[in-house]
């Protein structure tokens, strides 16, 4: 099991699973759509370079050419920013790929607010909704370098095609190698006063500063890192739902078929508790640095804290 | 070069398989005729002379693959594909029913010898790009992927895409068709979105281009052996037709992209086909 304390950025993690991946599997390709240089992908390119395409700016062409690919036997995995590879190559990764049956990995990178300084055009709130809507696949948004190493390879290894959801430059380490199930959401602390659910890298490491806070105030809350969105892990939601009552999703993206949206919907047919949520809202992106933009849309660990001191007194 | 006994085999087998199209859309009551007949020729040639394909053994992974891109025509390639041995000719008579494996758009996950899922038009285009760049990675010397778009598909920006795509990575092992009957479902592409200049579209691309009549068999077997020439481009041949040949109703038809046919209109229509076509022995 490799050790990521030395890595840097997720990108790399992410990198270092697809290269170490494709040393084990020689069907392993990879496409690009001009972002190489953002995912550091030039590493893979260099090690493998009849198995590295750069297909250029021209994401849906990008994503029916890997499930081509895929019946040929290969298993690509394709790169752009989370919002082309979701919105704009949609009907391509819907049908060429998943309702084709093939078998294709699809990097999102910059999901929500991270995008920062490109801007609204380049925020993927709504790339997890589309994404839930495509039967059988796996949703995967790691919130630490190691949890981004372990869970592409066990997407990889699960057979079925998988959306990756990574900001590129942060990292953060939190867990120990061979901590981290595919599916099965890791809880972070424990308390019955409220749960917080948390995915992807910013808003679990809000949501654990929140977590002190509330801890202060005297109220204990359970955090959850909901690192594989799809499949749901619902035995660990139906269980800190019933320990704490009151559950407060956080997610980089939008309410509407997102992962709030989700688990209320599960928790709606079996045990209705009061929720609260944490995400963009109505809105747009727009442009800033991340620490405006995490106030602009409550991203912080204050917001957090709030809404989960609330709840917890509802 | 196609000896007399070849060209008058596939001649006779061209017949056949716009037979068993029209019966099979005419079981069904409905269904995208025009777009069938107009690439009748094309699959006979490509089944019966070109491609490497065992209907004993589907999956080969080394074989020529086909995506029909235009995938509103899967009756002519389930027509094809049935009478080649793929799966059994009744097959036939369920297209479009509920729980059929020859559904209205080609399905590789339910159609034996469906090489490629199609339907949303330009998509194959871009798979065809895969298939055939995967067949150089995978070592598959000698395969082909074979692609046939519509023109009025064409449109799509996929197409384009696609095309610039396979010219970029060289993909000699690409041969597409361009179904070009001048109609979309609409009406006359002309009058729509034209696809005028369709061949130095094709060579802006960089793709080695030729023009021929789509349902001359010894034009296509011309034209496939001039790209397979082509080592380090990918090959466009652009095939004038007409949509709904052979099946008279149809070509009678202005608006016969999908029309109803009544079992009586086939069976009258079989007997044109056969009066017009069938090759009279020397």
């Amino acid at each position: 099991m490799k050790d990521t304390t030395t890595i840097n950025a997720m990108r790399d993690a992410l990198m270092a699973a697809i290269n170490d991946l494709a040393a084990d599997h020689p069907e392993v390709v990879l496409l690009e759509a001009d972002l190489a240089g953002c995912l550091g992908s030039g590493s893979f390119k260099k090690l493998y370079p009849g198995r590295y395409f750069n297909c250029g700016i021209a994401e849906a062409n990008m994503v029916a050419m890997a499930g081509g690919l895929s019946s040929v036997g290969l298993v690509p995995f394709a790169h752009s920013f989370g919002c082309f590879s979701s919105r704009r190559a949609y009907d391509q990764w819907f049908l060429s790929v998943n309702y084709a049956r093939r078998r294709v990995h699809l990097i999102g990178t910059d999901p929500g607010i991270t995008a920062q300084l490109n801007g609204g055009t380049h925020m993927p709130f709504e790339d997890i909704a589309l994404m839930r809507q495509v039967p059988d696949i796996i949703i995967i948004e790691p919130s630490d370098a190691q949890s981004c190493y372990e869970l592409a390879v066990q997407a990889y290894e699960s057979g079925k095609s998988s959306y990756i959801r990574i900001p590129r430059k942060s990292v953060t380490h939190r867990y120990a190698p061979g901590k981290v199930q595919l599916g099965k959401a890791e809880i972070i602390s424990e308390g019955s006063n409220v749960a917080i659910i948390a995915t992807g890298e910013l808003l679990v490491n809000e949501a654990s500063k929140a977590v002190e806070t509330l801890s202060g105030q005297g109220i204990k809350a359970t955090l959850v890192d909901l690192h594989t969105i799809k499949p749901l892990d619902t035995e660990l939601i139906a269980e800190v739902a019933a320990r704490c009552g009151k559950v407060l999703v956080c997610e980089n993206g939008r309410y509407a078929g997102g992962t709030g949206e989700a688990i209320a919907a599960f928790l709606a047919q079996t045990n209705p508790v009061k929720m609260d949520f944490v995400n963009v809202g109505e809105r747009f992106g727009e442009v800033g640095k991340l620490a405006y933009l995490q106030q602009v849309f409550g991203f912080t660990a204050e917001n957090i804290a709030q809404k989960a001191a609330r709840l917890a007194k509802a | 070069m196609l000896d007399n006994e070849t060209l008058l085999m596939l001649k006779t087998k061209a017949v056949r398989l716009r037979e068993l199209t029209i019966r099979e859309i005419a079981h069904l009551g409905s269904g995208h005729i025009g777009g069938s007949m107009s690439i009748i020729e094309i699959l006979t040639y490509l089944y019966h002379q070109a491609m490497n394909v065992d209907p004993a053994d589907p999956l080969k992974e080394d074989r020529d693959r086909l995506v029909c891109s235009k995938g509103h025509a899967g009756p002519a390639v389930y027509a094809t594909l049935a009478d080649k041995g793929f799966f059994p000719l009744d097959w036939l008579m369920t297209l479009n029913q509920g729980g059929t494996n020859l559904p209205s758009h080609c399905d590789m996950t339910k159609t034996p010898g469906v090489d490629f899922t199609t339907g949303s038009l330009g998509q194959g285009a871009s798979a065809a790009v895969g298939i055939a760049l995967g067949q150089k990675i995978r070592g598959f010397d000698g395969a082909y992927t074979y692609l046939i778009l519509g023109d009025g598909e064409s449109q799509e920006g996929e197409v384009w895409e696609a095309a610039q795509t396979a010219a970029q990575f060289k993909l000699g092992n690409l041969i597409a068709f361009t179904d070009l009957n001048k109609k979309q479902l609409d009406g006359w592409t002309e009058d729509i979105i034209s696809m005028n200049n369709l061949d130095t579209r094709w060579l802006g691309f960089n793709w080695h281009v030729q023009r021929i009549n789509g349902h001359d068999l010894e034009a296509i077997d011309r034209a496939v052996l001039n790209a397979k020439a082509e080592k380090d481009r990918p090959s466009m041949i652009i095939c004038d037709t007409i949509k709904s040949y052979g099946f008279g109703p149809g070509e009678r038809t202005f608006g016969n992209h999908s029309m109803p046919i009544s079992v009586e209109t086939a069976e009258a229509a079989i007997a044109e086909l056969h009066q017009r076509f069938d090759v009279k022995e020397a």
